[in-house]
Parts: C-alpha cells; structure tokens; sequence
C-alpha cells in the first residue's frame, strides 16, 4: 500500500488518550451494569439473578396474556369528500419556496394525503435542486407542539375577533395621534409582502419596515454602496471561478447561499479521468469551517489578522497589475505568503474570485477593490443580477432601539423576528419594548420576543401559506400551502390586511401583484391564468437575466485601508469568534430535533455547543477537552465545555450561535449558551469577531456528545485521495490496485473467494458511486435520510453511549499538513450501507433476517431480526444500526416520534422500527420499488436517473450517483469505469455495491 | 372550488387545501385509528381444524385422501354445474336465499316445461298471469329475473339436473358464519374433527391399557417379593396402596411425555393461529352489500375502488363517490340516509377495516391488479355474493409466497419486460414472479 498519509478521526486517535485507547477496540460502547447507564435513578435499577428470574417470568406470562387478547378492531377512515388531486397512497409533489431562511432556495414539498413529509429542491431554481440540511427539516417544524395555536394576549389565549378588535382600536387611536407604527422583522424578499407594508405603513407617517438579520451582511451592502453606489449583494459564480480565494467566508457552509454556491463550487471540482484542471480554491481562516475543510490550500490566522491579511493581498494584487498600493500595509501583514495567493490569483485574472466572511464595511470595500483588480466583475461577481438575500441593516435596527427608548414609537409589530434572542442588543430592545404601547409580534411560537409583547398573532407555517420571494433579482419564486393550517393561525399578511380593514385575502394580493409586475414582463403567455399556472407549478417566475458587466469600484479605499489598519493595534491575546453550525444556524429552528441530532461535520458534535480551541492553545492554557471554561469578551461572558480542534488559529476561540434558547420548545430549550452577545460593533454594522478576550478554566467536567470516534476505521486506507498533478499524469494514482499474496503471487481480491457468486445478471443491478471531489460535507443526505426512513432521535445520553441511529454518516477524517503544524488537512466520506455482493453481516445472521436480493441489495428483514447484533459485529464498515429501546411512542425518548402531531412526518411506505431489531441502509429500496412500478405502469422500460435514493435527491453538489450496473449506458456504469473508482476495504472482498471516487486535491504535491 | 393538474406536479389553490383526515393502508404504523373494543373476532373453526389435523397428519392421511375422493366427483351433469355458477350464484344459491329464492328442491316445486318457461323468459311468464310466477315476483320486491333466453333448453335441463343433484346431496349443517367456503369445504372439516377424536380415544384407549399392564405387572411382582421375603423370612415394608404406581418412574416419564405432547400440540395449534383472521366478518357502519353492488347490478370493482390500479391503496369510496348515484337511487333507505347525514354533520363514515396487514409488510394493489393483472376475487373471495364482506384469504406470508411461486409473468405485455425477457429467453422455465425475484424479502418488508 502506498498509502503513507496518516489519517486520524479525532485528536483522542492522535494523541492514543488512555480513554481511547480503552474503548478503541470497543465498537459497542456499553456500560454495564444499568445503573451507570441510567445515573438518574440510582438505585432503582439494581438487580440480582432472583430478580432476573421473576422478570423472565413474569415477561413470559404476560407476553402469552398480552398474546391471547383479542386483535384490536382498527377503522378504515376514507375522505368524506375526496379532494380530486389527491390519491389516498399515492405522493403529491408541489413547488414552493423554502421558508427555512432568507435564502429562498425553491423547493419540491411532497405531500401524502395532504400532509407534507419531505422537502427536496427544486431544479429549476438557482439551487440547481439541492437543498440544505435546515431546509429540509423545516418540515418537522411544521409539526412542532411548541408553535402557538392561537392568538394571544398579554400571555393568555384570547380570540381571534377579540385580538383584532383590541388592535384594530388602538392602531385607531395611533392614527388620530400621529404616532408611528414601525415593522420590525428579519430579511423580506417578498415583493408582495414589501408593497402590502408599504401600503400599511403609509397610514402612519414616519413609520418605517426595519429589516434586520441575526447574522449580518450589513457591511457587504454597505461596501458596494461605497464602491458602486449600489446597496446590495452581488451574485457570485463560483463555478466561473478557476481560483477562489475565501478570507473567512464559509462559503460551502453559512454563508450568503451556500446550497447555491456548493453547487456552483462542484461543477468546478469535478473532473473526468482524462480532464486537466479543477478549481484552486484557498481558505484564510481562524476557524476550521466546512469551507475550509475543503480547500486546497488552507491558512490559519487569527480574527483579526483576517481584515489585514486582506489588506495585504490587496497590495500584492496592485503591484503584480500595476494599481496604486495602500501606504503602511508592509509592516503589519505577512506579506510572503500572501505574494504567492496574489500571484495565483493574478494568474488567472478574470476567473478568480475573493470573497470574505468579514461584516466590516471597510474591508468589504478593499475586498470589491481586489475583485476589480482581478476582472471579477462581469464573470465570477454579477452585480446586475443582484441577491436579495440578506438586506438587513444593522443601522437601522440600532435607530429603531433607539427610538424606542426615547420613547418616540407608538406601534411595533416584529414580523417573525427574534431579536430578545438573537440580537446583541437584545437588552436595549427589551427595555424599549415596554416603552411602546402597542407591541404584537406574529412569531410562531411564545419564544423570547414574542413573550414580551401585548399581542401574539401567529404566522402559519410557510408549508400552510401563499407567498412570494424574489431572492435572486429576476427569479420570482412562489410559496403555495401543501396543507391546511394545523392550528388557529393567519398569516402575517392577512393579519396586516385585517387591521387595515379591508379582506384577508393575501392569495389575490399576490395574484394582483404578479398580474401588473412579473406578468407584463413575458410574452410566452397569453393569458394571465395560463401564465399563474405555470408559475405555481414551477415555483417560479424567471425574467431573462441582465447581462453581467464589469464594474469599478469609486470608494475611498484609503480611508477603508486606514479603519482596518487601526484594527491591528486593537487585537489581544485571544480573540473570540462566533459562527453559525450547519444544522442549526441562527437557533430559529432550535426547536428541531433532527437538527439537534445534525452533528456538526467538523466537530462531529450534536445538542451542544461549545468552545473550540486550537489544541496547542489549549495546552498552553491548560485546558482540557470537555473542560469547562469561562470565555468573556466585550461585556459578555459564557461558559461552555471547551472543545479541542485541530486547524484552527492559535488564540482564538469559537463559540457557535444558534443554542441557548429559552423559549423554543422543550426539545431546543437550555441546551448551550447563546452567543449573540459577543457580536462586536464596528461602524455601522456588526462583526462577529471579538479581539480582547479572556478564558478561564474550570473544575467541571462536561460530556461533549460527540460521533467522532465511533467506528474508527483503524489506520486502513478508506479514504483515497492525490494530487492534481498526480492525476494528469496517471488518473489512477492515489488509487492503486489492491492485491493480496497468496502462495500463487499476488492476487485481485475478487479472484479468491468461499462464496458462490450472486447471480445479478438478469434483472437489475443497483450499485452507487459517491464522488469524494464533489462531496462538501454539508450533511444535507443526513436529514435527508432521516426524513426519507424515519430515522429516530435519540437524544444526547444515547449519542453519549454511541447509540445514534443515522444510517448514513459523514466520515470525517483528519490529516496532518505538512507545510503547516498548525493545519488539517480534512476529508469528508459519507458513509452508509455499502451493500455487498459478499456481505459479512448475511453469512452471520442466525435467522436470515439480512439477506441478499438479486438486485445486488442487502436486504434487512426487521420482523424476522431477533436482535443478536451478530451482524453489526461483523460488518467492516460499522453501518448498522440498533434499536436499544422504542423509540416511538416512548416518554423516554420525547421527540417528534412521540406525539401525533410529529408523527405525521413519518413516510408511509417505511416501517418505524420497533425495540430489539436491527436497521441501516436500504438503498431506499421504496424509491426503487416505486420507480420499477411507475416503469411497469407506463409500459416503459425503467429510465436511467429515474430513481433516485433520498440523499442523492438533496446533495447540493450532486456527489452522490445511483443507478443500474446491468445498463452499460448508465451514468453510473461510466462512473464505475473511472480510473478513480474505489470500494472501501476492497482486499477484505466484500464487494460493496457502494464506491468512491478519489479526491483530488490542486496541489502540485 | 379551482383544481388545475399538470403533468410535473398537481397543484392547487386555496380553497382545495384539505388536513387529511384518512390514515388509509400505511405501514409507517402508529397512525392508524386502532381502537379497542370488545368486538372478538373467533378464528375459524374450520380453519383450527384444518391445521390440528395438518398437525397429525402422519396418521390421518390416509384416511383424509379417502374421504376427499369418497365426497367429490359424483355430480352427474358437470356441464350443469359449470352453467349454474356462470349464470345463476349472482342472485341464487342452492340453500339459502340471496337476491332470489334459494333453489333447493325447485324441481319438486314447479315441473321441468314450467321451470324451462320461466327461466328462459320470466318476464313473459309474469306477464302472462301465472299466479305462482306472479306471487313469487312479488314477494322477492319485484325485482325480474333477466331472460335468459341465450341459453338452450338442455343447458338449462342441466342447470336443473345440477340443482336436483345438490338438493338431494347429504344436508350439510349451513357453514357457521365467518366460516371461508375454501380449503376443502365443509364435508371434509366435519369428518376431521370425527376423525380427530377418534385417534385421540384410540392414544387414549392405548395409555390406558399400558397403565393398566404397568400396574398389574407391578402388583405381581410385588407380590412375588413379598412372597419371596416372608420365605426367607425378612420383614419387608407394607406394600402400601397401589397409588404407589404414579411413583414409578417408567409410569411418570410416560405421563410427562404424554402430557407434553398434548401441551405443544395446542400450543402450536393456537400460536399458528394468531394473528390470522380469516374469515373475519366485522358488522359495518352502514349495510353496504357488494351482492347487490358487484353481484346483482354489476358494477366494475374499480368504479367504486377508484385507486386500485394507480395506489397501493384500493380506496374506500368516499361519500361522493357514493353519492354518484345515491343522490337518486335509493335516497329515502335508512342505510343511505346515513351517507345524507355523514354529509351534512361532516363526519367521515368509519368503517371496519377488515384486511389488516402488520405494519412492516409494504402491499400495493396496483403491482396486483394493473401490472399483474390479477382479478380481484383471487385475494377477496367471491365478493360478488357477500352481503357482507369477510376476510377470504388467509393473508399469511405463506399464502403470499404461493402465488408469487405458481404466477406466471407476461412477457410479452409490457415493453418494460423486453430487456428482461432477453435473458430468460431459450430456456424452457415459466417466468414466475418468484423468477424475477417475487420471494425477495425487500418486495414487501422495508
């Protein structure tokens, strides 16, 4: 094996830490006896061999009662009067727009009997049909018992008559005083909405719509004022982009769009095997963010170094294209390295791209200055086709406090905003709160906004409303309802309409609104009915797009170079970062509890947040993984378990936004710290960066839920990865062939077998070939699949005890840098069943409860399964999953699965496993079933792509490839033929039906 | 209410967004309204019988094939049998009456030039004044008898040879209701059970005897020690009461094995049994009778069952579809006054489900019925003369996996199967579900 790159999961592998060591050889984590386990009831649980006796017996005789009863008479409830769309057993898919962010990604919802169960994207969206992990559980929130069921007044139930009454009256009473009435709410893209609060708003003089976000981009927007006198977000194109080069911008992961931008980001990663170039991509960056994972160059520095570090390639830029240079940057950036990301970037003038993380105003204006100097402008940055994503001005939001507390607001009304919660100055609002008389909020929920005002009216669900979005300039996107309001909800909008006094009637609104705007703009359509129609079944509305154009910039660079440079002096010891994880965000689904069980790609952490600290740091200080520690910077202070991570920048610690909450919902309340309060304000806007930070150790010990080192592959070469430059030169390098010595020479693997072969020629042959180069890691297959096969929550105590029951994992491997002590390299392999054709777990199997299937599938019988686990013990790539306990239906475990209400998520067509049995990866054989059927009813032949398994549906970047061995013409037959092509553990001859394709880092070695 | 539906995917507007109500054949579990009652559904006893005597089949064999090959083959006029069920079980039966007068003995009634007459035309027989033509439409709700004129008069001598041969048959005690009219009728389920005893007064009659030659031979021997001792005069124990026989040990493990076997076999009997519900014949909300439906005025099954070849789920009508032709046929019967009611209180109507499958078996009827083609009495039974409607089969995997083994494909039908057939062409095998994987675990459990 050439393999010589050492790879490990986690820095408890690296370092052989005793505790590993003691569990490393122990794939089923268990305690025994129960009491540790269960350490809540000590001394309940105790119990000797009599005991056992008597349960045994009385288990016995109740189960032979419980057998003798009669079999529950069940009712067959048909529609009393069907719906024509809908077919009882039959899936309804609709186009919407994702209501999970401001992002606006246009989504497919599927819908059985008029319930939604699963979000996927829309492919006619800028997406390009992926979907986030977010996005997708926002399906779950739907039925969430926390969501507000009715109005509420002052805390207390009230009518909805009463409520519009009292509101209807005061609003009166604003009026004839002249007062004004602001709308304080997150993002709107809508321009429906937008034209109805215009509309509102202009019977209250001085009132104003104040659009703010709990992460900002204020500063972007800002910049390209300055520079183009255009406030907005441009559109990056990744894809045009041959070097990227990020500055703190987590781009793949959080930042601006990044379903949109992942997709973007693999096009120009994928690669043929006689293909020459992908993409360079070059990550600046205190924390290990997704992005970064994946960049082929990676460079930490600290927080503050960032703004300086772009500084530093700005004048490395001018000098290599002839612009002036900022004076006085020499001495405080490191410039050597930054001449060699210059050069690259210059290089390919015209396809680079910089973009940065930063909030500040002034280095986005440096940054605008650097991509002009690139040619950026035109081809990767398209300011004409502008996003209006994120339009929230910090500014703004201050104003309002502000004059809140002077007292000169009469009415607010927070549009589905948080602030309480998420905003740094949420005390400041608060406080200005109780100085407005009239205070209603349409947030779903009784969270910690909402509880401070006189009147809840809460908002339906985005899954129960109509609405509009123009995320992307030009792309107008629809919102349809795919189910009848659950609960005695009204829609913002409607709401708005009624205190104006006219009809609550947001439907034709929107219709009227379209009629005179998006309407005039197309010729394809005659009528304006022909013309809905089809923007309801699309989604979308798409105007053809201006043409890019180059642009140049205006601003007073000089003076933006001076605000960051008066940054350098300001930076301490240890600088305090917060970011936002991939499966909770800002916290506004904190209450989801498939994104509570999201671990996070890079710390592999899930229900926790935490401080990440750079291992070497920490040693300096002395602290300990799962260590509490005390972090203060800027007048706020958390304490949270500290959490060691490799990559990250010397001195600074990173704190996740997103937990803390105390009012979301008892699945999302009281689960870590909030760490809104460390936003730092720089001008108009804020940062998300503190530089004078202190750290403090304490005596706690804090148990981190952590999915890092299950399944340890134990050092074998499960990831393939090489060099581009290897590449062009061999397409099979980094992937050398696998023999084994036998007494006749070296072998294949697959040339020495016990077994008879599988007979798959005559039907199908599915198989499944996972592209490493493409995979990001953003996990969106995961929720995808838990969706998709009613996958249990378990809650942390069960992750604790390495109980988690995703069948399909994102392996994350660590690899040291060599250039770099202080970096990682990572890969990421989503790992599930791989289905072999010599399935280790089949040949163990005492009561053939996993079987082979002609179609090259394991198969796994749960009403056969007996619970040996033999299977789990046998199977070399630790994919199968058991069920402890039921999770279903149990006050144990009080998720989604345990209410009606969160069960009617579940899909229909999978059985929800019960207690004892073992489950993992089906291939989504339902998926494959239905599509053979649809084949069969059509009288067609099955189509290749057809198909396709739950986490391929979802994947941004389009990694993941299902489809038919048997039919050579299949995109997957192509795939297999690659060069690249790998299975996992190849010399243990499992054959898996699942394979990999080799990561390619750009790299010249 | 606007519905538009394109071909990508069906939308709708406001008006048309409906909660579903319906939690229809899911085997996602947990969402179906299971509620307890004290409704008991019996298994057969035919069927109980069935498997007892499949238990003990080693020895009943023999005397099973006798009896089978005793009770059938004897109708005289097959021809007459095979026209009767054509033409006559959708409104008649030979003992009971369905939706018209049972025709046990109808030869005796009326003469063979009469009977002729009036199956052949009823019509003109009413019309003519015949008063027992008359009488006999009145009393069956003047509901005619179609002509049957497309019949020769010696079909319909056969028809009537047939019936006088089931009339003067041996009188079998009317099945009990739940009861399935397969697996051997009811001829054979009586004489198992004769059968069934009378081996067991035979174990019986057996352990008796080795109980009593046990005893005896233990009294002589006790006899003969006791003599042997007081000849050599020892002092030997009392002997005791014979009772004493229970303590040895030969008698003891016998007693264990006997009872053992007894107990397993039971056990077996039941344990096979659970869960198994054939024949269950739950009483409905509304007195719905698909006789009169399918049977009597022959409606397709699909009319009604709208969903069967495009869902996994054959759908229960809804009450529009009721309504179709209930809102003027019939409006004034108390049963469909109960549809009016659902209606206007909104209720839906909550019917008994009655084919339940466990929720980790995935069935879809349109893989049945649109690509298999398979008729809808092979799973529910002759559902054209069920007033009210039973489980028929017993819906075990067993029972699955047998047709799945026998069922021929169709090759030639679909264009899907071209490239399969390839590979299954030139050699002499039917091409059976199970051939293309039928028996696969994961066609039905994920």
């Amino acid at each position: 094996m050439q393999e010589t790159k050492k790879y490990w999961k986690g820095l408890e592998e690296l370092n052989q830490d005793p505790e590993f060591l003691k569990h490393k050889d122990n794939e089923f984590f268990e305690e025994l006896p129960l009491e540790k386990v269960f350490p809540e009831n000590p001394g309940t649980l105790n119990s000797n061999r009599r005991d056992f006796l008597k349960l045994f017996g009385f288990g016995i005789s109740a189960a032979t009662l419980a057998a003798c009863t009669d079999s529950p008479v069940k009712k067959a409830i048909p529609y009393l009067i069907k719906p024509q769309e809908i077919t009882p057993g039959v899936a309804n898919w609709y186009a919407s727009t994702c209501g999970g962010c401001s992002t606006g990604c246009g989504v497919l919802v599927k819908t059985r009997e008029g319930r939604p169960i699963k979000i996927e994207g829309n492919n006619l969206s800028f997406t390009g049909g992926g979907i986030c992990s977010v996005g997708q559980a926002t399906v779950l929130s739907l039925y969430d018992q926390a969501r507000a069921t009715h109005p509420f007044i002052s805390g207390k139930k009230a009518s909805w008559a009463q409520t519009d009454k009292e509101i209807q009256d005061k609003l009166a009473a604003i009026k004839t005083n002249g007062g004004k009435v602001h709308i304080l709410a997150n993002t709107i893209n809508s321009p429906s909405t937008l034209k109805l609060i215009g509309e509102f708003l202009s019977a209250f003089p001085g009132s104003k719509l104040v659009q703010y976000d709990s992460v900002s981009y204020a500063g972007i927007l800002e910049a390209n004022q300055i520079s183009f006198a255009k406030s907005v977000i441009p559109s990056y194109h990744f894809e045009n982009a041959e070097v990227v080069v990020s500055v703190g911008a987590d781009f793949l992961g959080t930042w601006l769009s990044p379903v949109e931008f992942s997709a973007q980001y693999a096009k120009g990663r994928k690669i043929a095997d006689n293909g020459k170039h992908i993409s360079r991509h070059i990550q600046i960056e205190a924390l290990l963010s997704l992005t970064g994972s994946n960049a082929d160059l990676r460079i930490p520095v600290k927080a503050s170094q960032e703004e300086l570090v772009i500084l530093g390639l700005y004048n490395e830029v001018a000098k290599k294209t002839g612009a002036s240079v900022l004076p006085g940057v020499e001495d405080v950036t490191p410039g050597k390295m930054l001449a060699s990301v210059a050069a690259e970037l210059v290089g390919k003038q015209g396809k680079a791209l910089v973009v940065s993380g930063s909030n500040d105003a002034s280095t986005q204006v440096i940054v605008n200055s650097i991509n002009h100097l690139l040619g950026a402008y035109g081809s990767t940055i398209d300011l004409n086709n502008y996003s209006n994503q994120y339009k929230g001005s910090d500014k703004d939001f201050a104003d309002l406090v502000a004059e809140m507390n002077r007292g000169e607001v009469s009415g607010l009304i927070v549009y589905n905003a948080n602030p309480v919660y998420n905003h740094p100055i949420s005390k400041a609002f608060a406080e200005g709160l109780k100085k407005v008389s009239l205070t209603i909020a349409t947030n779903d929920r009784l969270d910690e906004t909402a509880s401070l005002v006189n009147y809840l009216t809460p908002d339906h669900h985005y899954l129960e409303s109509w609405n509009d979005s123009e995320a992307k300039s030009g792309e107008f996107t629809l919102t349809q309802p795919t189910i009848r309001p659950i609960f005695s909800t009204r829609q913002f909008q409607e709401s708005l309409q009624t205190w104006m006094g006219g009809s609550a009637d947001f439907y034709s609104y929107i219709r009227n609104t379209w009629e005179v705007s998006a309407y005039k703009t197309q010729s394809q359509f005659l009528l304006f009915g022909d013309f809905w129609n089809n923007a309801v079944h699309d989604g979308m509305y798409k105007t053809t797009p201006s043409a890019m154009a180059s642009a140049t910039p205006s601003g007073d660079i000089l003076a933006a170079g001076e605000a960051i440079k008066s940054v350098a002096g300001k930076s301490g010891k240890l600088e305090v970062v917060v970011y936002e994880k991939l499966g909770l965000k800002d916290g506004t689904h904190a209450n989801n509890p498939w994104l509570q069980e999201f671990p996070d790609p890079i710390t592999k952490v899930c229900w926790d947040n935490y401080v990440t600290l750079a291992p070497r740091y920490a040693s300096e200080l002395n602290i300990k993984q799962g260590q509490m520690v005390q972090l203060s910077a800027g007048g706020y202070s958390v304490t949270l378990p500290a959490l060691l991570q490799p990559g990250q920048a010397f001195g600074t610690a990173g704190v996740a936004l997103g937990y803390g909450r105390t009012k979301a919902g008892k699945c999302g309340d009281n689960i870590g710290q909030n760490a809104a309060g460390f936003f730092r304000k720089e001008g108009n806007t804020f940062v998300s960066t503190q530089y004078n930070a202190e750290i403090k150790g304490l005596s706690d010990m804090y148990e981190l839920a952590q999915t890092q080192v299950h399944e340890s592959m134990e050092g074998r070469a499960i990831v393939k990865e090489t060099t581009l430059a290897e590449f062009v030169n061999n397409p099979g390098s980094g992937n050398p062939a696998v023999t084994l010595v036998t007494p006749d020479g070296p072998q294949k693997p697959e040339v020495l077998t016990l077994w008879d072969k599988h007979d798959h020629e005559k039907g199908y042959h599915w198989g499944m070939v996972i592209d490493l180069n493409s995979c990001t890691g953003c996990g969106a297959c995961i929720v995808s699949c838990n969706a998709e096969n009613n996958v249990a929550v378990v809650g942390k105590h069960e992750v604790l005890v390495r109980r988690e029951m995703h069948w399909i994992r994102l392996d994350r491997y660590y690899a040291e840098d060599k250039n770099n002590p202080d970096n990682v390299d990572v890969v990421f392999q989503p790992m599930m069943c791989q289905h072999c054709d010599n399935a280790p777990c089949e040949s163990v199997c005492p009561v053939l409860a996993t079987v082979h299937s002609a179609e090259g599938l394991n198969q796994q019988v749960y009403n056969r399964c007996v619970g040996t686990r033999y299977c789990a013990n046998n199977c070399p790539y630790k994919v199968r999953r058991f069920n402890w306990f039921q999770y279903a239906e149990n006050d144990k475990f009080d998720y989604n699965m345990n209410n009606d209400l969160g069960r009617m998520v579940l899909n229909p067509d999978v059985t929800v496993r019960s207690r004892g049995v073992m489950e993992k990866c089906t291939l989504c054989v339902q998926r494959i079933q239905e599509g053979k059927l649809n084949a069969k009813k059509s009288g067609h032949p099955l189509e290749d792509g057809k198909i396709k398994t739950a986490c391929q549906a979802v994947c941004p970047s389009n990694a993941i490839v299902f489809g038919d061995k048997n039919n050579p013409e299949s995109e997957l037959s192509k795939l297999l033929a690659s060069k690249r092509n790998y299975q996992v553990l190849e010399e243990v001859k499992t054959l898996p039906n699942v394979s990999y394709l080799t990561k390619i880092r750009n790299r010249k070695a | 209410m606007t519905v538009v539906s394109q071909d990508k995917v069906s939308y709708f507007e406001k008006a048309s967004v409906t909660v579903s109500r319906v939690f229809l054949p899911n085997t996602g579990g947990h969402l179906s309204n299971s509620i307890p009652s004290n409704f008991k559904h019996r298994n057969s006893p035919m069927a109980e019988l069935f498997f007892r005597s499949s238990r003990l089949a080693f020895l009943t064999g023999l005397f099973f094939l006798l009896l089978h090959s005793g009770s059938s083959g004897v109708y005289a006029q097959p021809d007459g049998a095979a026209l009767f069920k054509q033409n006559c079980t959708t409104c008649h039966a030979i003992n009971q009456q369905v939706v018209g007068p049972a025709l046990k003995d109808v030869h005796k009634r009326k003469d063979e030039a009469w009977l002729l007459k009036f199956i052949k035309n009823s019509t003109a027989v009413i019309a003519s004044g015949d008063k027992y033509a008359v009488d006999l439409y009145n009393k069956y709700n003047k509901t005619q008898m179609p002509s049957h004129e497309f019949l020769s008069d010696d079909d319909v001598k056969a028809i009537i040879g047939y019936i006088k041969t089931e009339s003067e048959a041996p009188a079998v005690a009317a099945a009990p209701s739940g009861a399935t009219p397969a697996d051997g009728g009811a001829s054979t389920g009586i004489a198992t059970s004769t059968l069934l005893w009378g081996v067991l007064a035979l174990v019986l009659v057996l352990v008796l005897i080795i109980f009593l030659l046990i005893f005896i031979t233990t009294l002589l021997i006790n006899a003969l020690k006791h003599k042997e001792a007081k000849e050599k005069g020892v002092l030997v124990e009392s002997l005791g009461s014979s009772w004493n026989i229970f303590k040895n040990k030969y008698v003891m493990t016998l007693s264990a094995f006997v009872i053992l076997i007894v107990v397993t076999n039971v056990t077996i009997d039941k344990a096979r049994n659970v869960g198994v519900h054939q024949g269950y014949k739950p009483v409905q909300p509304i007195a719905f009778s698909h006789k009169l439906h399918a049977g009597l005025y022959q409606l397709q099954c699909q009319t009604c069952h709208t969903s069967v070849e495009k869902s996994k789920s054959a759908n229960i009508p809804s009450v529009n579809i009721c309504m179709n032709c209930h809102s003027y046929v019939k409006k004034e019967s108390p049963e469909i006054q109960k549809l009016y009611k659902a209606v206007e209180t909104g209720t839906p109507i909550e019917w008994v489900r009655i084919h339940n499958l466990p929720d980790f078996v995935y069935f879809n009827h349109s893989q049945h019925v649109k690509v298999g083609g398979v008729e809808c009495q092979e799973c529910h039974g002759p559902i054209q003369e069920m007033d009210v409607v039973y489980q028929y089969s017993p819906l075990t995997m067993g029972w699955c996996i047998e047709c799945h083994r026998k069922k021929e494909i169709d090759m030639g039908k679909s264009e899907y199967y071209v490239k399969i057939h390839e590979k299954y062409k030139g050699k002499e095998e039917a091409i059976t579900v199970e051939k293309l994987g039928g028996l696969e675990c994961a066609k039905c459990h994920y």
